[in-house]
């Protein structure tokens, strides 16, 4: 690729994010009509001047629905990213440090973990401990956790080799010391970049659990559930999944570009 | 004058903005070895690629490369395939990475051959055969049927060797084919080269840093600097009698004056304290596991070595790679625990030592590493790295000690105190190994211990960090484990001197009685294998 097309990329990618962030932060104070509104006359209105998305079966403003939406998808992706990065960041660091059988612990519990299909796991969990967003957070957050602690430990194994590492230990500082200082600042580029990543397939597992109903509970918008509203009445009014989806896929989409171009970014020789 | 084999005309290659060799003409006649030298970044190895026309796309030649008055340059890509291989064969420095790992060594070597010429695969294996023994891989270790990694790096080279010259092509380009190679090993395979040379009526374009090489083997000499041949002729006259002053400087870099013990230790220095002592030390690591319940093997890598490094003094540690050194030097250290044996340091026990006595007796013992680009933390200013050992102190300095410390350390190693502030990345090898020893040097330890500390840069560097090193000894009374495969720095720096082979030391005495007369069959190969620049032809 030439470095035109990745910049391209990158600052597509950028825009796109930047975009969606915005559009959440702007619903909290201010969208065209208020979502939860409802004017059964206004119902199914195809896109139009006055609502430029349309309408829904219950006559919410669907430009409405999807802006206070993109809270929604924000807040449960970002959180339980934060989750995966505060639990795997450390566990891949200690693995790192201490080898042996720790690090076998910690990397074949990993593997557990690993061995379920993520999004059923977050099913279940959703399912026994109830639905609602906080529990779709906790739910993506833990199968964040062996991501961020594979990576971090892939990425801390050969820093521990380099001359640097060997002379922290020559004056005198312990394991955990020489990880957060010098092992954890030089994976900050490689954590930034799965965090990119473990978002967007936040973006789509949260959507995933909305469609199912496990996710947040009406009324609060969420453009999974607002997908499944719109499936029965696809002949009726097609904007209504049109535009959903749509929101569902550029912003992931946004995040894929920017963690690639962040990627060969931080791939460049320094 | 026999005709020209290899023709350079005013040969240019840019890359982006950056002129990298400048109309450099060159010839190479047959039966003749031509050595190209420079230090590091001269342009020597472009040189070698442009020839094969193996440049990346971006690069630009000007020029004119003939072969036996055939032009290469612009040659269409399909017609080079032919001529390499078939008309040049060409050796590289890595022969860890110069083999495809998963193809037998047999039908490497006659790939080459079925590539040009349309041959079965018997006759292949047979000329392959021939090849190998050619190159001295006879019998067992030359079986056809073995893999590179069941061979070792001279032998891996022998087999690079075989396949550029199983064509017999009339040209020869070997890019430091013994960079990579210890001395004994270099030593054969410099001589094996010749051979094929002289042999087949082979012309070789030699191209390494290494003056010494150039002094045993070549016929004609071109010393390249910053993309120019500056010097070019005869090596006899060329290396000893320079007439350009950077070849004058490159030879009396590489002609380290051996050390004279530079009046540091006088002959009561014996009894001197001694400041490390390392008694019977024995390390292990396990082997792969063959059976569950039986107990790893083990492989030994440092077998009950004892030495002791006397206060103010310089000591040299000398063996070939794999001998044990570094696995030694991590248990001197305590940053690896021994299965024997004890460090003692300060006459306190340093191996057993834990909490705040350990961290009192770090203070004594610091290390320089070898790889000047990793032993920083990319991240952290030079004033961050050179201050990370105040770490072991009690009370660490205020800030503004600290950096009055820094700064005079960074001015006794030769840079200047604005340079605290800047990023490693912006500095030179020669410059990052100052910074690795201010860092050192920073807690005034007692001993200092260098693990081919030099080994990376190239002769001009060497010398200067020598220097310098020879200085702050005198000036701060501290004293050097100096640990290096290369005898001529061992012999420019040690007061003293332990050879060391499979995890033994075999020898050891005052540098210049080693040198003049080694008593240990070991130590006397090591010698003799060692280039000289005196030994012209």
């Amino acid at each position: 690729m030439s470095p035109w097309s990745r910049n391209m990329n990158l600052r597509a990618g950028a825009l796109l994010t930047l975009f969606f962030l915005i559009t959440a932060l702007l619903a909290y104070f201010w969208t065209p009509y208020d979502p939860r509104a409802l004017s059964i006359i206004e119902k199914l209105q195809p896109p139009n001047p006055h609502h430029w998305f349309g309408t829904d079966q219950l006559g919410r403003d669907v430009l409405s629905l999807i802006m206070v939406g993109a809270q929604t998808s924000v807040g449960v992706a970002s959180l339980s990213v934060i989750i995966g990065m505060c639990v795997g960041v450390p566990l891949g660091l200690l693995a790192a440090a201490r080898r042996g059988a720790i690090d076998e612990l910690l990397m074949r519990g990993n593997d557990v973990i690993f061995a379920f299909p993520a999004l059923l796991m977050a099913i279940l969990i959703t399912a026994a401990l109830g639905p609602g967003a906080v529990n779709a957070i906790v739910a993506i957050g833990i199968f964040n956790i062996p991501v961020f602690a594979r990576v971090t430990r892939a990425g801390a194994l050969p820093l521990w080799t380099r001359d640097y590492a060997l002379a922290a230990r020559v004056a005198g500082k312990g394991p955990m010391r020489i990880s957060s200082e010098h092992i954890l600042p030089n994976l900050l580029g490689v954590l930034a970049v799965q965090g990119t990543i473990q978002f967007s397939l936040g973006v789509i597992a949260e959507a995933g659990l909305a469609y199912v109903g496990l996710s947040a509970q009406p009324p609060t918008p969420s453009w999974g559930r607002m997908l499944n509203e719109a499936q029965t009445l696809t002949a009726l009014a097609p904007s209504l999944a049109f535009f959903p989806g749509c929101a569902v896929l550029l912003f992931v989409l946004g995040l894929n570009l920017l963690g690639e171009g962040l990627r060969r970014g931080a791939e460049r020789p320094t | 004058m026999s005709d020209s084999l290899l023709d350079i005309d005013d040969l240019s290659v840019v890359i982006g903005a950056n002129q990298l060799v400048k109309t450099l003409s060159l010839e190479v006649h047959t039966g003749e070895i031509v050595g190209l030298v420079g230090a590091s970044g001269s342009g020597k190895s472009l040189t070698a690629l442009a020839i094969m026309q193996l440049l990346p796309e971006s690069a630009v030649t000007t020029g004119l490369v003939r072969l036996r008055g055939e032009a290469l340059s612009g040659k269409p890509e399909a017609l080079m395939q032919q001529i390499r291989g078939r008309d040049i064969g060409m050796v590289f420095q890595e022969p860890m990475t110069a083999l495809n790992p998963l193809m037998r060594i047999g039908d490497q070597v006659g790939e080459t051959l079925r590539l040009h010429q349309n041959i079965s695969a018997l006759a292949a294996k047979r000329a392959a055969r021939e090849a190998l023994d050619l190159v001295g891989l006879t019998g067992e270790i030359g079986s056809l049927d073995r893999y590179p990694y069941e061979l070792s790096g001279g032998e891996r080279q022998r087999v690079a060797i075989a396949m550029a010259a199983i064509m017999s092509p009339p040209l020869l380009i070997a890019d430091e084919p013994t960079t990579a190679l210890d001395v004994i090993t270099q030593a054969q395979v410099l001589s094996l080269l010749q051979q094929l040379v002289r042999t087949r009526n082979m012309g070789l374009l030699l191209v390494t840093h290494d003056l010494a090489i150039m002094a045993q083997l070549a016929d004609r000499v071109a010393v390249m600097r910053q993309g120019e041949i500056i010097e070019q002729g005869d090596a006899e006259q060329v290396l000893r009698h320079p007439r350009h002053a950077y070849t004058a400087a490159l030879l009396a870099a590489a002609a380290l004056k051996p050390h004279a013990g530079a009046g540091r230790i006088d002959q009561s220095g014996d009894r001197a304290p001694a400041v490390l002592q390392v008694v019977d030390i024995v390390r292990d690591f396990p082997r792969k596991r063959r059976s569950l319940w039986r107990a790893a093997p083990r492989l030994r890598a440092v077998d009950h070595v004892s030495l002791q490094v006397r206060s103010g003094e310089t000591v040299g540690l000398v063996g070939q790679s794999g001998s044990g050194k570094s696995s030694l030097l991590k248990v001197i250290l305590a940053l690896e625990s021994s299965q024997g044996g004890k460090v003692r340091l300060l006459g306190e026990d340093f191996s057993s030592a834990r909490g705040a006595q350990l961290h009192r007796l770090r203070r004594a013992i610091q290390g320089v590493f070898q790889d000047p680009y990793g032993s920083f933390d990319p991240k952290w200013s030079v004033e961050r790295v050179i201050g990370e050992p105040f770490f072991l102190l009690n009370a660490q300095p205020a800030a503004a000690e600290r950096r009055r410390k820094i700064g005079t350390m960074l001015e006794q190693v030769g840079l200047s105190a604005s340079d605290a502030r800047r990023l490693p990345h912006e500095f030179s090898g020669g410059e990052r190994q100052r910074i690795a020893i201010a860092r050192a040097l920073i807690t005034e330890p007692a001993v200092i211990v260098f693990d081919e500390a030099v080994s990376a840069l190239d002769v001009l560097l060497r010398q200067q960090i020598l220097d310098l090193l020879a200085q702050l000894a005198k000036r701060l009374n501290v004293a050097y484990l100096f640990v290096s495969h290369d005898l001529h720095v061992i012999r420019a720096i040690a007061d003293r001197v332990y050879v060391m082979q499979h995890g033994r030391i075999v020898e050891e005495g005052p540098t210049e009685r080693i040198f003049a007369s080694p008593r240990h069959a070991y130590t006397q190969a090591l010698i003799a294998a060692a280039p000289k620049l005196q030994a012209m032809r």
